[in-house]
């Protein structure tokens, strides 16, 4: 059935301190919405339930991104599109461009925020991925002040997160020390645009002199959240690439991940070809010289 | 809970235009039901098909996914919006020449998504063209008809750039 627009009280956010205060005096009476791109879609259908409303979309304080030497801040208002467009994150986090460029068509991406993306929590979504491997830290909002954790610590389930009924997001932080690193990213879904995730990897990782010094791993679409392949990363890290050690990454891997079968896809799909993902990129790492297969 | 009508402005194809309604009303409802401009199509009504496609501040949004509220004060532009007086705009010309239009329901948007394509990137490859109407369903002539049209609408405004005609 249809939603209808008169079943709910809907404001503006004069601006952030006004959307803070609202949020404060009736804690969890409030969704904040942004680009619409997934609540007007559950309105449409006749599933949204929020009852009142508050926009956040346009909130100056939360539309900027800011770089220092150490860092790259990227407000929660801030639009796939905008990301897509920015000199410096195509530059120094290409893997969240490409991410950026995934998010529906341009007119989806003009709307949707990155903070609307990791705040909905679906476990397919684009963005997440590149933000765990980049190291990411979300740094949280309320009148009560900010606070600061790493973005891998933020969803504890499925649609469940760490933000209290009177926080909001306002930034993501990324550390700017991944210049030097190899970069994957691989998105697989029913066709090459405007699909859903069926299963997504995304890594970095640093040789040092023949052996993996560093290394992250995260996935889309394998568990109930977005995830960091931690189990997968510790095999690896300090190991010299060989087949060997990508057959036994892969046994580890298909261990680590717990994907379900739904609509798009299939548990058993989904964790062979997130082990084939992990495959391809530990083959892009690994020297040309050191190729087995072309020894 | 029931929402009140509120009054809202918009600039729509640059004219002011007050309609009461409630804020969490769809722009697409408010451009189709409260202004008449039924240019504006309803494909999917979830922000996957392109057909109610206009400009808000000059970007392209699915106008089905904007509530009301949002667009207050801003800057829409419709396919009603692209034509000056009997003139059309060089993509609606191509359109029809190429057979770019079939059943209709899609043109709309992919006129909208088209006229934004062409101000960011005037010669675009056909990659380019693809890409900037992949949010654009048509289930009628195809896409190839399409992307000519387009193809020959950057063809048309580069040679009256050339020709000194706006």
């Amino acid at each position: 059935m249809r939603g209808n627009a008169e079943s709910h009280e809907f404001i503006r956010a004069a601006d952030l301190l006004d959307a803070l205060r609202r949020l404060n005096d009736a804690p969890g009476a409030w969704t904040p919405i942004a680009g619409g791109t997934e609540l007007m879609v559950a309105h449409a259908a006749g599933r949204l339930t929020s009852p009142r409303l508050i926009s956040l979309w346009g909130l100056p304080e939360l539309q900027f991104i800011e770089s220092t030497d150490e860092s790259l801040s990227i407000g929660a208002g801030i639009t796939f599109g905008d990301i897509r467009h920015h000199a410096l994150i195509h530059a120094e986090f290409p893997l969240l461009t490409r991410a950026a460029s995934w998010i529906g068509a341009i007119a989806n991406q003009n709307r949707a925020t990155l903070a609307g993306n990791i705040v909905n929590g679906s476990p397919a979504a684009d963005a997440p991925p590149a933000l765990l491997v980049y190291d990411a830290e979300i740094e949280l909002v309320s009148l009560r002040g900010k606070r600061k954790i790493p973005y891998a610590d933020f969803h504890l389930g499925y649609k469940r997160n760490v933000l209290a009924p009177d926080e909001l997001v306002f930034a993501l932080h990324l550390p700017r020390r991944f210049q030097k690193h190899a970069q994957y990213l691989r998105k697989v879904g029913a066709r090459r645009a405007m699909a859903i995730t069926k299963v997504a990897l995304a890594g970095t990782a640093l040789l040092k002199e023949g052996t993996i010094g560093e290394i992250r791993l995260a996935a889309a679409s394998v568990a109930d959240r977005p995830v960091r392949l931690l189990a997968t990363e510790a095999l690896l890290l300090g190991s010299t690439l060989s087949r060997e050690l990508r057959n036994l990454a892969r046994e580890c891997l298909l261990h680590e991940v717990k994907p379900i079968d739904d609509i798009r896809s299939s548990a058993d799909y989904r964790r062979h070809v997130a082990a084939n993902l992990l495959d391809e990129f530990l083959l892009q790492l690994q020297p040309a010289t050191a190729h087995e297969e072309t020894a | 809970m029931t929402a009140s009508p509120i009054k809202i402005q918009l600039l729509i194809n640059g004219q002011s235009e007050i309609v009461s309604v409630p804020p969490m009303k769809r722009l697409l409802d408010v451009l189709r039901e409260d202004l008449h401009l039924t240019g504006t199509k309803e494909g999917c009504g979830e922000g996957e098909c392109g057909s109610c496609s206009v400009r808000m501040n000059g970007r392209l949004v699915n106008s089905c996914l904007v509530p009301v509220l949002q667009a207050q004060g801003a800057h829409i532009q419709t396919v009603e919006g692209l034509a000056i007086d009997a003139e059309l705009h060089p993509l609606q010309k191509a359109f029809l020449e190429c057979g770019g239009a079939q059943c209709g329901i899609c043109t709309p948007g992919m006129l909208m998504a088209a006229t934004c394509l062409l101000e960011h990137n005037p010669h675009p490859s056909l990659e380019e063209i693809r890409e900037g109407l992949a949010g654009n369903l048509c289930r009628c002539t195809g896409f190839v008809k399409i992307f000519e049209a387009v193809t020959r609408a950057a063809a048309m405004q580069s040679s009256s750039v050339a020709k000194g005609h706006p």
